[in-house]
């Protein structure tokens, strides 16, 4: 019984991740080699690869992807710190309709905000730029929420020390307490970045311009606009590129991966 | 000055309100009464946007698409991912192995499997009908027919998130106690027994939390058919973000693209409320 129990799991997990194998390995085969379902890549050749950038400023998007996601997850950690703490730790006229502001926003379709928010991006004169990219995502609900959880948990007599010691709020949020919450900014960081990443809709509407567009966008106009030919190895080539980052960044925090994606599920 | 602390420390959250979701959602009720290109200025045409709507054969397409999306792809999630928390929930060597395989096509871009998935399901070289034709089967035309394409698309998006669901239901796996099933064990009760009286009931709220994020992930189905159909054969995989998408970006009806989007987020509203409402008499 046992062995039919992880004969089974085995073959789930398989069927998993072996498309991933097969498509790493016929990304690196000549094009006639990709029709076969072998491990190893047929006719090894990084032609595939060449071949995505000569024809696509790959390279810039890469920069493009990280700068716009390191930079919005970094003021998505500072400012959701930062609400997060005052509604849970200070006390203030407004302070729960602000907290069901916050659960208002979350329960919102984004469809609805969709054609105004770009309208406010032309009307900024913020489309092909950074600013459209990055502003719109700065402030995170969930992330204010995971915070105010977190920030409630902490003993008062943290916050009285350091008070008593002259620290201002802002040290208190970001010398003190925030140190004792990691697994909270550890799970906000992987949530925003993953989320940041993937992102392919906004881009696709607010950006234009080749040399501003990020990966996801660019591999997605590449895939679909024709210049991959019918070319497989080059289409995949391209979605190895994309997956990579995360999948090395996975290998490396795959508990805390999975951790933070078990709480963004769970709403309280 | 201290009294202002407060209000200085959540102003960027008010700021990020007014501007991203109170005004959008304003403006977005006000354009439903405009035609608009954005170029020219706004011109008010009353209701005759809501009018075209519901004579949109397209949009209705759209919904129905989306509904049978969500008619294969919930009850599928549920099966698999409850399946595989079961097996999962036991003494088992290799757990974390299992568990990062089972999620590596969660954390992975749509637009990634997307392009995977282009090629496992096509018709002559992909591995799906490769299988099929190893057994002897028929080949099936998995993008190619009409009447599969979109659950074709529904299979896709099981693969993709069913790993994060496997995580949510262990977790409610892990809250059932173990009592429970050691007083099912002195009646003699059968495993099937035990998961049909115990389990189920005990994990209902996973369950239905698991409905209610798969229905807002269907309703949001954009990339998937964009890269593999672009909404074909013949519209019927073309998802209702795509077609707001297209109203706007394609032929630039600012304003009828957004009472599409307005229309649209009530339907969901609506249909995530009903299914709250259904979890809370439940529970």
């Amino acid at each position: 019984m046992k062995i039919v129990r992880y004969v089974l799991l085995l073959l789930a997990a398989l069927s998993f991740v072996y498309p991933f194998i097969w498509m790493i390995s016929a990304s690196l085969s000549s094009e006639h080699g990709i029709g076969s379902l072998t491990l190893l890549p047929v006719d090894l050749t990084l032609r595939n690869y060449t071949t995505v950038f000569e024809r696509i400023p790959l390279g810039r998007a890469f920069v493009n992807s990280l700068l716009v996601a390191l930079v919005t997850t970094s003021l998505v950690v500072v400012l959701g710190a930062m609400v997060g703490y005052a509604l849970a730790r200070l006390r203030f006229r407004g302070r729960n309709a602000i907290f069901y502001l916050i659960i208002f926003t979350m329960t919102l379709p984004f469809q609805i905000t969709l054609i105004p928010n770009y309208i406010t991006m032309v009307k900024l004169g913020w489309v092909d730029t950074y600013f459209a990219l990055i502003v719109p995502f700065v402030m995170n609900s969930l992330a204010v929420l995971l915070f105010r959880q977190a920030f409630a948990g902490l003993p008062q007599a943290l916050i009285d020390a350091a008070r008593i010691d002259g620290c201002s709020e802002l040290r208190i949020i970001f010398q003190i307490l925030l140190p004792n919450i990691l697994p909270t900014v550890l799970t906000v960081t992987i949530l925003t970045f993953m989320g940041l990443w993937n992102e392919a809709l906004w881009p696709l509407i607010v950006i234009r311009d080749e040399s501003t567009m990020t990966m996801p966008q660019m591999v997605t106009l590449f895939s679909v606009g024709g210049r991959a030919d019918a070319q497989l190895g080059v289409k995949l080539a391209a979605a190895v590129m994309l997956a990579l980052p995360i999948l090395i960044v996975y290998l490396f925090f795959q508990k805390h991966f999975i951790r933070s994606m078990a709480s963004s599920g769970l709403k309280d | 000055m201290k009294k202002l602390l407060p209000y200085w420390l959540v102003s960027p959250y008010i700021l990020y309100f007014c501007v991203f979701i109170a005004f959008p959602v304003v403006f977005s009720v006000v354009l439903t009464f405009h035609s608009w290109n954005i170029i020219s200025p706004m011109e008010f045409i009353g209701l005759d946007n809501y009018i075209q709507l519901v004579n949109d054969r397209l949009f209705w397409q759209a919904l129905y698409n989306t509904l049978r999306f969500l008619v294969v792809h919930i009850p599928l999630q549920i099966v698999v991912a409850l399946a595989l928390a079961e097996f999962l929930n036991q003494k088992i060597r290799g757990q974390a192995f299992f568990r990062g395989a089972f999620f590596l096509p969660v954390i992975v871009s749509g637009v990634v499997v997307t392009i995977l998935w282009q090629q496992l399901l096509g018709f002559n070289a992909g591995i799906l009908n490769r299988g099929l034709t190893a057994l002897s089967l028929p080949k099936i035309p998995w993008l190619e027919d009409p009447d599969i394409a979109m659950y074709a698309i529904a299979l896709m998006a099981t693969w993709k998130n069913v790993g994060l669901y496997v995580i949510l239901f262990l977790v409610g796996l892990q809250t059932v106690p173990v009592q429970y099933y050691e007083a099912a064990d002195m009646e003699g009760a059968t495993h099937w027994q035990k998961f049909r009286y115990i389990t189920l009931p005990m994990i209902n709220p996973t369950i239905f939390m698991v409905v209610v994020l798969s229905t807002i992930g269907g309703f949001s189905l954009f990339i998937e058919p964009y890269i593999m159909t672009e909404g074909g054969p013949l519209n019927s995989t073309l998802s209702a973000v795509m077609y707001i998408y297209k109203q706007a970006f394609q032929y630039y009806h600012m304003g009828y693209s957004a009472t599409l989007g307005f229309f649209f987020a009530l339907l969901i509203l609506g249909v995530v409320a009903i299914q709250k409402r259904y979890v809370e008499q439940e529970v």
